[in-house]
């Protein structure tokens, strides 16, 4: 048996078939003198002619089955075709050197594709496809040879290749083709995205070890791990035949759930959002059916970097975020630094008790120069969405009131100065500081809603660092203090009117999601990927009978009995109910 | 000759779109246009010349025209530097 090759799971799922070895040619053009260069470059440009001609048509098919933005890929080749330091360069080269257009042409791609590869930035290095894409194209018509059809094929496959070109992906016909599976790629490869975005399983990345895949042998690729077994035995094949029949049939059910809204089955409606750390995730959010974001980690700004990020800059980012959500929510979180998240260039003085020091508000009050930038970025950026501004680790009212008074003294002197600004901002603040949840009816007057930071919160009430092995066992994300607390702050917000959200672990946590909705949880923010499975299970959860349950839950005395209980009950309403 | 400097704020950088647009633009004025971003000079209406500059967000960018409409040039193509934000 042959060890199972391991790589980077693109887009997941699992896919049993023969595998299909998609050779692209690798035609190395010998150099040849040529004495009529006119009629040489004459060939060149018909030959280019003819590409423009086939990639219009796969840009329009794209754009058709896939939707603009998929289709993008193919201006960008569109344009290479009318770039003057390409084709003018080889026209005029062909002429200088009278040489031939295959090996000239060869030569400039290859430079192109050189300095490309060479780049730092993965989303360059990226673009060195697009070139092998279009120089392949030309070279095949320049040689007379078919371009490899894709749209072709007439058998179950799995396709196995150096890396898939664009055009490659965009033509592949999903009634044949299983998935697929390359020697290079990342994550972020267009093969990757379009892996995604067609619903196919592709592991990428592989290395050299995709050339023992024997040609015509069945395979299973198990996109979800990553791996690919060659040449399985009975017993994998049927384990595998059975894991693919599960997986496609949960994938089936999550897929239609994507643009639904999140109802109980007692009818009940929850909003799940996404938590997101850097711009990149909005697109994650989006494809993964979030109703908005419920966390945007606004420090991803201020790291990695030398000096204070200007207005100008956190205003660029706000507004892409509002852009791309409306008219969906984006709560935006502001500055949570210092405690453990250092920024080297603000020589934030050392802490002997970091996470009970000075960070978050309580060091954007110190600074007001730095929080009032971060404040006029976001009131400026407002108006382009759904904004929401939530303050961090607020212990006493008196933080919350100097924090919205610092953002009303910025929103006057922007209307001032004759900004236009959303005509309304719902204003909200963490509770993960104890003394915040406890006191949470004296906050609800003040503020629009609660997002409850439960990685902290829990740490503050059981005074337990969850990093410190010796004392992770408090970490007890469902022990009855804190359902306790999260009781205590939804019936305080929902007294005032007001809403209250959670962001953290604990919110997409399948054994927590039953009891919050119970308890009247809102709005659950998590990661992107644990959204459809979460509306999922509360669309098998009934509102109503949680909310008993979780009153009896608050009763018990300890983790592990509301543990049971909870899957106990969970099984008996899903299964038997 | 012509020649100013700005500061890309676009957050991911000056990828495919960006540079299209600005390619496009470039490509109407008669004038040579040059950007020059970490050392390197580069010819703004080549698409291709101009991702290998590998430009990133907050990289201050040079631009060098000259010739006919230089100044129109100038002027058309520093404001797509700095409002270019996707």
């Amino acid at each position: 048996m042959t060890a199972p090759l391991k790589g980077i799971s693109a887009s997941p799922g699992i896919a049993i078939a023969r595998a299909f070895h998609l050779a692209h040619e690798r035609f190395i053009p010998t150099q040849q003198a040529i004495t009529d260069t006119d009629a040489e470059v004459g060939r060149f440009h018909l030959a280019v002619a003819v590409a423009r001609d086939e990639i219009e048509v796969i840009r329009s098919s794209t754009a058709e089955r896939l939707g603009e933005d998929k289709a993008e890929i193919f201006e960008g080749h569109l344009m290479i075709l009318e770039d003057p330091d390409f084709i003018d360069a080889i026209a005029l080269k062909i002429t200088d050197e009278a040489m031939n257009a295959e090996f000239t042409l060869h030569e400039t791609a290859q430079s192109f594709i050189e300095l490309l590869q060479s780049m730092s930035d993965e989303l360059l290095r990226g673009r060195a496809v697009d070139i092998e894409d279009v120089s392949g194209r030309i070279m095949s018509h320049l040689r007379g040879v078919p371009h490899m059809d894709l749209a072709g094929m007439t058998e179950e496959c799995i396709i196995v290749a150096k890396d898939l070109t664009p055009s490659d992906t965009a033509q592949l016909n999903l009634e044949f083709v299983r998935g697929f599976v390359t020697e290079i790629g990342s994550r972020t490869s267009h093969s990757a995205i379009m892996a995604r975005s067609l619903e196919i399983p592709a592991i990428v990345g592989i290395g050299a070890a995709v050339q023992q895949i024997p040609a015509q042998a069945v395979i299973v690729m198990d996109a979800n791990e990553g791996i690919v077994l060659i040449a399985p035995t009975e017993e994998e094949l049927t384990a595998y035949q059975d894991k693919k029949q599960k997986n496609d049939l949960r994938r089936m059910a999550l897929s239609k759930l994507k643009d639904l809204p999140t109802l109980s089955a007692d009818g009940k409606q929850v909003e799940l959002a996404a938590n997101i750390g850097k711009l990149e995730d909005i697109q994650r959010a989006i494809d993964n059916g979030a109703e908005g974001i419920g966390l945007f980690r606004t420090e991803f700004l201020y790291m990695g970097r030398s000096s204070l990020p200007t207005e100008e800059e956190q205003f660029t980012s706000y507004k892409y975020a509002l852009e791309k959500m409306n008219p969906k929510p984006v709560v935006i979180r502001t500055l949570d630094i210092g405690g453990d998240k250092e920024l080297p260039y603000m020589e934030l003085p050392k802490e002997s008790n970091p996470f009970l020091g000075q960070r978050a508000l309580r060091l954007c009050l110190d600074r007001q120069d730095l929080f009032r930038t971060q404040l006029r970025a976001l009131l400026r950026a407002s108006r382009f969405g759904n904004l929401k501004i939530m303050f961090p680790m607020i212990a006493v009212l008196e933080e919350l009131l100097e924090a919205k008074q610092l953002l009303e003294e910025e929103k006057q002197k922007l209307i001032a100065e004759g900004v236009q600004l959303a005509d309304h901002i719902e204003i909200g603040m963490m509770v993960e500081i104890p003394a915040a949840a406890i006191a949470a009816d004296l906050f609800a007057p003040e503020i629009d809603f609660f997002s409850i930071g439960t990685n902290d919160l829990i740490q503050y009430t059981m005074a337990a660092d969850r990093m410190n092995e010796t004392v992770a066992y408090l970490y007890q994300p469902w022990h009855p203090s804190l359902l306790r607390l999260i009781r205590f702050v939804i019936q305080a917000a929902e007294k005032e009117g007001k809403w209250v959200g959670m962001c953290g672990e604990m919110a997409g946590d399948e054994t927590a999601i039953p009891l919050l909705l119970g308890l009247g949880l809102h709005e659950f923010s998590m990661s992107a990927g644990s959204i459809l499975p979460a509306r999922e299970l509360i669309s098998q959860l009934d509102q109503s009978s949680w909310s008993d349950y979780a009153n009896q839950a608050l009763t018990m005395r300890s983790t592990q009995e509301i543990t049971q209980f909870v899957e106990h009950t969970r099984n008996g309403v899903i299964h038997h109910g | 000759m012509v020649s100013q400097s700005f500061t890309i704020l676009n957050p991911t950088g000056f990828h495919v779109r960006p540079t299209k647009t600005f390619v496009q633009t470039a490509s109407t004025f008669p004038c040579k246009i040059f950007v020059i971003n970490k050392g390197k000079r580069v010819n703004g209406k080549s698409s291709l010349s101009m991702l290998t500059l590998g430009i990133a967000a907050n990289e201050e960018v040079t631009l060098e025209i000259d010739g006919e409409q230089e100044t129109q040039a100038l002027e058309a193509l520093g404001k797509l530097l700095t409002d270019i934000h996707e």
